[in-house]
């Protein structure tokens, strides 16, 4: 069953919200600039509602289940963060509005920028970016800029090794550079030999790094990487899809790392949204930090015996310039300021322990039944293969499918790209014993099937509404709008 | 609080993986690294985290404290209950981006209603799932004229009146790029025409201008085209309630910030950017989309599709590196254009023109302020004060009024000029108000 579309149920002469007139005098609006036609829906809000809690219906979510999706922390999102973020002081200030007036969003995001360098051990931050890649583009060009005014443009190749995310080496190609890539070694990390044979070039301008990696692995030669690298002349990025491993437990900066973003909607739990909105703030030394993208909240006037302190903006003199409008997203920046000030020092690593403890708890599990090609401790995430030599005809994505038969969303697939049909699974630290024990009933028995009954992972899912979805008619018959007379 | 394990499980999951302690999960950590002992405040319960948040929201003066009279970019509009009822439903907002589409038709035809509601606006065939926010929606259009050319195109022309902060972030987004040369035009967009030729890949335009005017564009985009040249329109949604759609005349790709459909100004994020173009150029663009397809028995469904154009497929060859966008503020987008529909959003935009042509007059007949739209406007328009503007905000202020955005320094060739805004909010007692004050300054 379809849920029909908004225009499918307008009825015309429904509306669903209504407005007082206007009480002004009248002004004609010029002929000449009004349209003929609005082809809008007609609703009543109770055909609204109804429609979007239909819709709604049939999403999975972390509210309703297990969602083991490597790489994108789908924790749960507490309820307070929903409930904070919409007081109305937070929700209607205008953001031109003189900072006098806006004293409490600007306390909160100094404070904010304040908690993320000390969770990270870096001295320079900003909270503008919107979302992880639009940090990692902010960082990388923070290095290009950086270069540039240290005479060193002829570097123009950056290392990224072959685990990475491809918002990695999409981002270097934005800023200009060209990609070199770094392989693993058999153990999942970074293949070190052919790092230092990397670092005899005069053309290498950084390195772009994930730790853990995506394997759920820790780059337990962190401090070499780097050092190589910086001796290189290069500078090395730092990728914070995976911080979640970390809080309170070590320091990116320690590492030498130079810069790097974090993911607010992933580690700090303000929610996925559905695929957004997030948030990237990115975190620096004082090397980079002049190069930040403005505006950032400092401390204008210190407080005295009477008064508080006078928060404002400033921009780095150096600044690689605006990357969005105005502050950044300040309603997720409120629910990670509440996560953070709920947890303290003792729960950030607490969710790093957890977090941890669960990935390596169904690792315990399922590493009898499941292939794992870089087996050991992991860390908040790993990786299975999702194929077995014995039933070559079962894939990743088989598994990954019978899953949502069992009632669980199934891990990442197919990433990373160095696994042979990956399943990437990361539990986070929210999810408990008997959630992860029936996940692994689950994987346990999805394996049985592959050998004894193979047909029921070939037609999963099964349990949901509609089908596998024909992929290629989707990109060959486009059909990405629905108002007719825009689609023949 | 959010980690349920009991003393007891965890001793009993350590015990399956081998371990007697937690700290053993660190210990492939090299130990001189394993030293974060953080320094922050004491951890809160919900409810004094509660108390303390409200605090810190009350130290803001908001504007439904304030009249409100500041745009230039993000307007303050009246969101009806649906929209915040559906974005608190948590199988919207705790899902991920929709990969496992028979799990995620929800997130999957809110996206696709979202883009048809986009292209009925715009008057374009095609829309993505959305971008941060307008400015870097704009940005993305210049990489996709970009790329459009197959890079042999260089020359961009912004007008010298599209919202300033949009043209910051183009800068910072091409800047990189060294074939990508911007231009910012500074003189009347009436001479823009002369700028074009064969190298110019695109030039974007705003409608109605940062400055409110509501402009014929035809010129420009007769001689753009005849160049083989791409037209980027940003635009006010509210506004194409009213106006005659970029579509309709030519454009090509049509951003804009979506805020005013909804959203709460929320300090100026999260918003929304939208991105519309034509059918033949939505293998080039940025972003995720959503297609309509259907399974085996043949039902109706839908997916992301066109990804082999996005950057976990494509990596170093991908245009864009865009993955998380703001598919929630998306679906506040599409509740708001459904609950309001046709007539809703008609008289949203009227009463935002009556509203402001209302209060455009009034001013103007205050002896020493000008108004400088001389054309047809929208629900903006720049007032040439007759002491400096800054002057006149903290005056107003003290009035509990916020006033407009003070241009003196990104128009300078205008007298103390300053960009009010006035929506469906801003009734005729407010600006009545507001005229009061102003006056006050009317013999200085």
């Amino acid at each position: 069953m379809h849920e029909p579309t908004i225009y499918e149920i307008s009825v015309e002469g429904r509306q669903g919200v209504r407005f007082p007139q206007p009480d002004v005098p009248e002004t004609q609006f010029p002929e000449n600039f009004l349209r003929q036609e609005l082809p809008l829906p007609e609703l009543s809000e109770i055909d609204a509602v109804r429609h979007f809690s239909g819709l709604a219906q049939k999403n999975y979510s972390v509210d309703a289940g297990f969602y083991p999706l490597g790489s994108c922390t789908m924790k749960y999102n507490p309820k307070i963060n929903e409930q904070v973020a919409r007081f109305p002081g937070f929700l209607h200030t205008h953001p031109l509005q003189p900072i006098t007036t806006v004293q409490g969003n600007l306390y909160l995001m100094y404070h904010l920028q304040e908690y993320l360098k000390e969770i990270t051990g870096f001295s320079g931050v900003s909270l503008t970016p919107a979302a992880g890649a639009q940090g990692e583009f902010v960082g990388v060009k923070m290095i290009k800029r950086y270069l540039e005014e240290h005479g060193q443009s002829h570097r123009n190749k950056l290392l990224i090794p072959d685990s990475a995310h491809g918002t990695n080496p999409a981002s270097a190609t934005m800023n200009g550079f060209d990609t070199l890539p770094v392989p693993s070694n058999s153990n999942g990390t970074i293949d070190m030999d052919v790092l230092a044979e990397l670092c005899q070039r005069d053309d290498i301008a950084g390195i772009m790094i994930t730790n853990p990696n995506t394997l759920g692995l820790f780059e337990k030669d962190i401090v070499e990487v780097t050092r190589l690298v910086h001796e290189a002349g290069g500078l090395v990025y730092g990728d914070g899809a995976n911080m979640n491993a970390l809080l309170g437990v070590a320091k990116p900066a320690d590492f030498g790392i130079d810069v790097m973003h974090l993911n607010l909607h992933k580690t700090f739990s303000t929610p996925h949204g559905g695929g957004g909105p997030g948030a990237g703030p990115v975190v620096t030394t004082d090397r980079l930090a002049p190069y930040l993208p403005g505006p950032i909240v400092t401390v204008l006037e210190e407080e005295s015996e009477d008064t508080a302190p006078l928060y404002g903006y400033l921009t780095p003199e150096k600044t690689i310039g605006q990357v969005k409008a105005f502050q950044g997203q300040f309603g997720v920046l409120v629910k990670a300021f509440t996560y953070i000030s709920m947890l303290g020092a003792a729960g950030l690593r607490r969710v790093s322990e957890y977090a941890v403890l669960n990935a390596n708890y169904l690792l315990a599990n399922l590493r009898d039944t499941y292939v794992v090609p870089y087996d050991g401790l992991c860390k908040h995430e790993f990786v299975l293969e999702g194929v077995w030599k014995d039933i070559p005809d079962i894939h990743a994505l088989d598994i990954a499918k019978r899953l949502i038969d069992y009632g669980f969303h199934p891990p990442t697939n197919y990433f990373p790209l160095i696994v042979h049909e990956a399943l990437m699974i990361e539990p986070t630290e929210t999810e408990s014993k008997d959630t992860l024990d029936a996940f692994i009933a689950a994987m346990k028995s999805i394996a049985k099937e592959a050998r004894e009954d193979p047909a029921l992972l070939h037609a999963a899912p099964q349990s949901t509404a509609i089908g596998r979805l024909d992929e290629v008619k989707a990109a060959k018959m486009l059909n990405v709008c629905c108002l007719p007379q825009y689609n023949q | 609080m959010f980690i349920p394990h009991t003393y007891e499980e965890t001793i009993s999951m350590l015990k399956t993986i081998g371990f007697e302690h937690i700290d053993e999960l660190f210990s492939d950590i090299p130990a001189p690294l394993r030293n974060a002992n953080l320094d922050l405040p004491e951890a809160m319960t919900e409810m004094e985290v509660s108390k303390y948040l409200e605090e810190i929201s009350q130290a803001n003066e908001t504007t439904q404290e304030l009249m409100c009279f500041l745009g230039a970019g993000y307007y303050n509009h009246y969101s009806p209950a649906i929209v915040d009822s559906m974005l608190r439903i948590g199988s919207f907002y705790s899902a991920y981006t929709p990969y496992q589409p028979e799990i995620s038709q929800g997130t999957l035809q809110v996206i696709y209603e979202y883009q048809s509601l986009i292209c009925a606006l715009t008057g374009m065939e095609a829309s993505n799932a959305s971008h941060y926010d307008g400015a870097t929606a704009a940005a993305e259009a210049v990489l996709t004229a970009f790329y459009q050319f197959n890079k042999k195109r260089s020359n961009v022309i912004l007008s010298h009146f599209i919202n300033p902060q949009y043209a910051e972030v183009i800068d910072t987004y091409a800047s990189d790029l060294p074939q990508v040369n911007i231009i910012h035009h500074t003189a009347e967009d009436a001479d823009i025409p002369s700028l074009i030729d064969k190298d110019t890949a695109l030039i974007v335009l705003q409608y109605p201008d940062f400055l409110g005017n509501i402009k014929d564009y035809s010129a420009i985009v007769n001689t753009a085209h005849e160049h083989g040249a791409l037209i980027c329109v940003i635009v006010n949604p509210i506004a194409l309630g009213l106006l005659i759609p970029p579509g309709e005349w030519g454009a090509d790709i049509v951003v804009g910030e979506g805020q005013p459909l909804g959203i709460p100004l929320w300090f100026g994020g999260p918003g929304l950017g939208f991105f519309a173009t034509s059918k033949k150029m939505i293998r080039k663009i940025a972003g995720r989309i959503s297609g309509e397809t259907t399974d085996a028995n043949g039902n109706r469904g839908y997916v992301l599709t066109l990804t082999a154009r996005e950057q976990h497929i494509r990596r170093e060859k991908a245009t864009s590196n865009i993955c998380t966008n703001q598919a929630l503020l998306a679906l506040a987008a599409t509740v708001y254009l459904s609950a309001l529909g046709k007539h809703g959003l008609q008289q949203v935009a009227n009463t935002c023109y009556q509203n402001s042509h209302y209060a455009a007059k009034e001013i103007q007949a205050i002896d020493g302020y000008t108004l400088i739209n001389t054309e047809a406007y929208y629900h903006e328009f720049v007032i040439s004060c007759p002491v400096p503007v800054n002057e006149i905000n903290n005056h107003l202020l003290d009035h509990g009024i916020l006033g407009g955005l003070d241009l003196s320094e990104m128009y300078p060739e205008y007298e103390n000029p300053v960009l009010f805004a006035v929506t469906e909010l801003n009734d005729r007692e407010q600006i009545d108000t507001l005229v009061e004050v102003l006056r006050e300054f009317s013999h200085a």
